[in-house]
């Protein structure tokens, strides 16, 4: 019988739960996640299109046994419905971030064009700055980032990813 | 239909669910359900001393009855007492539902006086709990509150209780009160999935080397039958844990008392050289299994539990069943077909004789020697809590339970001051049983106040303190793993046990000689209206054997020193037994191993 710790390659899952939308209930997901020592990357929240259900997007890293342990910890709490592990099924994960960055007159029609070709949109034109919103999978948001960081990015918001099985499946 | 108050919603919602005791404390934030109890005749208040003590009552009451046991406490200070309570009660899924009061809900997350966020504090150490918002959610979260402790894997839930919920008047009919709850999230699975069920019986039947490892599961599930005949028919010896002492009549030959790392030599034997562990209920903790990789590493897992999260938690598993025991158990029962005791049988017999559970008989009160009294004088039929250390292991080796619920310990938090509180909350449901409180000097002292609650309430508990004068078993780690520097363990300085019980209105006495023990126990296990404490003078320096040390493997288990002279004195019927001969067998048990 082996042991149960550190065997195993570690990949990053996205899970979403459905919960009910009870006071509270995101203090349980995440003392739950920082109680039995599993790392979040992102976690993001909101109410569906049943009022009183509520939908929880975490991305967690780990190796398949810790992935287990997190779903079946999931699932043991009274008030997840369901919970979903995405990297078995086909899915799409979006993101929306917000980037404020550095923009002299020199550098306009440049950000405007990288902007363009990422299908972002320039929500707020500063004296020196753009407020550009960007929807799209992280990996996207990742390398606009990484695009605009020469300019100089002075302060970026993401939601977090939400995901969702492609068809007719639902969670 | 009458309009009632909160308070008296409450208590109603309890009757229903046929609370007979609630364990509580009076204060500010809960004083409309006093109120209301000052003349409720259905359901009797226990007037405790510290609310830890009250926390530990209802835990003893719900282990020894397997009814859902109440605790009550304010708001602020009371709320944190019950919390080692209740942790105590997560750790070995024993359900209690602890009501705290709660500031009014306006005055929430204003720091008013006593205000604690109990909600915040009690989240990781309950399976799940409720903050009741408006007087009308009563009924309906009580019941869901007394469903979620006592269904499924069984827990304890806490409801906190605003002042101005319990104050609030509605129009209510008790008949309203509902206790078929569904809970659409939450719906616990007690069959098992039949074809894993067919594939377990498939590899007991295939098993040359097969053992039963049975946990507290087992004995909330009251899978007593059902276990006893899955040993019988099959021949499988059967090891507990110390939540699941009882699970088998431990004095069925069938039966290798507890393993882990004071467990029996025999058992660790048993487990490290199977090629099939049959865990029942039980959930691999680290006190039985040691080194991880060491545990039972030549031996294919069949885990039958009814928490999914437990399965794969912490061993890998071949042969999973998520399912209530019982019921798994009468179903694999269609499928077992008897076995013969085997060559697999004889050797783990050889090992029983080997290495025996044994302590010198030699005039002098040992420990052990005195809860070996407690057994015989008792005739093993007492309802046993403990404290927790050393004591509460020779408890375990030694006083050999005959059915599910009749030793009653903090297992899996490992509570000291547990005992005590647990036997008065044990002697409520039982007034008619022996209820002995085999505890040490130190956990004595931890929730010794409760002597006045069993004082008033005339309850003839036995309060057996093994009494080393010191904190025995982290004595015992300094002693073997930190070249004997004896920090801060020395309790010499210590009450008169004696004169401490008289002057709480309770009968004393000391022992300090082998012979007197049994006159001792017999006078204090016929009173009939007040507690007795008995000081048993033990020797310090005695150390709990065996012993595998934390985080090793069998290889590294510790057995007495004297074992072998030891067992030359009990040996005398004659019978022949050689080391060369087991040895050779063991080599050819152990060099196989059977893991694909």
């Amino acid at each position: 019988m082996a042991g149960m710790n550190g065997n195993g390659r570690e990949h990053q899952h996205t899970i979403t739960a459905l919960v009910q939308n009870h006071p509270g209930v995101l203090a349980r997901v995440a003392g739950l996640f920082a109680r039995r020592g599993f790392n979040i990357e992102s976690l993001a929240v909101s109410v569906t299109e049943n009022p009183e259900v509520s939908r929880m997007t975490i991305v967690a890293r780990g190796d398949d046994r810790v992935i287990e342990q997190i779903t079946k910890q999931l699932n043991k709490l009274i008030e997840v419905i369901r919970v979903v592990d995405y990297i078995e099924h086909a899915a799409v994960e979006r993101e929306l971030a917000l980037i404020k960055v550095n923009a002299e007159p020199k550098d306009r029609s440049e950000i405007l064009q990288l902007a363009e070709v990422f299908r972002g949109r320039v929500i707020d034109v500063g004296e020196k700055t753009f407020l550009i919103e960007l929807t799209g999978g992280p990996d996207k948001i990742d390398a606009f980032a990484r695009l605009m960081a020469p300019y100089g990015i002075r302060e970026m918001a993401r939601t977090g990813v939400i995901a969702m099985a492609r068809g007719t499946k639902t969670a | 239909m009458a309009k009632m108050s909160g308070a008296q919603i409450l208590l109603e919602c309890l009757r229903q669910e046929g609370v007979e005791f609630i364990f509580g404390y009076p204060g500010g934030a809960v004083l409309p359900i006093y109120d209301a109890l000052y003349d409720y005749q259905d359901i009797k208040h226990i007037l405790v001393r510290h609310e830890q003590g009250a926390a530990h009552m209802a835990d003893g009451y719900a282990r020894a009855t397997g009814k859902v046991g109440v605790c009550l406490a304010t708001s602020g200070p009371g709320a944190t007492n019950l919390i080692t309570g209740i942790a105590t009660a997560q750790m070995d899924s024993i359900p209690i539902i602890a009501l705290t009061g709660q500031v009014r809900t306006t005055y929430i997350g204003k720091d008013a006086f006593q205000e604690t966020d109990a909600i915040g504090i009690s989240m990781p150490i309950t399976k799940h709990n409720f903050l009741l918002r408006r007087t009308e959610d009563i009924p309906r979260v009580i019941a869901e509150a007394f469903y979620i402790a006592r269904s499924g894997r069984p827990g304890p839930v806490l409801v906190d209780i605003p002042l101005d919920v319990s104050l609030g008047k509605i129009e209510w009919d008790p008949s309203q009160y509902n206790r078929n709850v569904d809970i659409p999230s939450y719906r616990p699975t007690y069959k098992g999935h039949e074809m894993q069920i067919r594939k377990a019986a498939q590899a007991i039947k295939e098993a040359k080397r097969p053992v039963l490892y049975v946990g507290g599961g087992a004995v909330q599930s009251g899978a007593q039958a059902e276990v006893t005949e899955l040993s019988e028919r099959t021949n499988i010896l059967v090891t507990t844990t110390l939540m699941g002492k009882g699970a088998i009549d431990e004095n069925h030959p069938n039966c290798l008392g507890m393993l882990g790392m004071h467990g029996t030599a025999y058992a660790n034997h048993a487990v490290h050289n199977c090629d099939l562990l049959i865990a029942v209920g039980a959930r691999f903790d680290d006190r039985v299994t040691g080194k991880l990789d060491q545990f039972a590493k030549y031996a294919k897992v069949i885990h039958i539990d009814i928490d999914p999260a437990e399965i794969g938690k912490v061993v890998h598993c071949d042969i999973p069943i998520v399912g209530d025991v019982k019921t798994v158990l009468r179903e694999l029962l269609k499928y077992v077909e008897p076995r013969p005791a085997t060559e697999w049988n004889r050797q783990i017999m050889e090992w029983k004789k080997r290495f025996p559970l044994i302590y010198p008989k030699d005039g002098q009160m040992h420990a052990e020697y005195v809860i070996d009294e407690i057994w015989r004088v008792t005739e093993g039929n007492a309802i046993v809590t403990t404290g927790v250390g050393q004591h509460q292991m020779w408890a375990a080796q030694y006083y050999k339970v005959k059915r599910p619920r009749q030793f009653i310990t903090s297992g899996g938090l490992g509570t000291m001051g547990f005992g005590m509180p647990a036997a008065i909350g044990v002697q409520l449901a039982f007034p008619n049983e022996k209820v002995v409180c085999i505890d040490g000097d130190g956990s004595f002292q931890m929730t010794v106040q409760e002597l006045m609650t069993a004082v008033v309430y005339e309850l003839p508990i036995v309060v057996a303190i093994i009494n080393n004068r010191s904190l025995g078993m982290v004595r015992q780690w300094q002693e073997l793993f930190w070249s004997e520097r004896y920090s801060e363990v020395d309790l010499q300085a210590s009450p008169d046990f004696v004169k401490l019980a008289e002057a709480y209105g309770a009968i004393g006495m000391r022992v300090t000689k082998a012979e007197d023990v049994e006159p001792a126990l017999r006078e204090a296990l016929s009173q009939k209206h007040k507690p007795v404490i008995i000081d048993f003078v033990v020797p310090t320096e005695e150390n709990v054997y065996p012993m595998i040390p934390s985080g090793q493997s069998i290889e590294q288990m510790m057995l007495r020193k004297d074992l072998e002279q030891l067992r030359a004195t009990v040996d005398t019927d004659g019978e022949e037994w050689s080391f060369a001969d087991q040895d050779a067998i063991l080599k050819q048990f152990v060099e196989q191993p059977s893991r694909q």
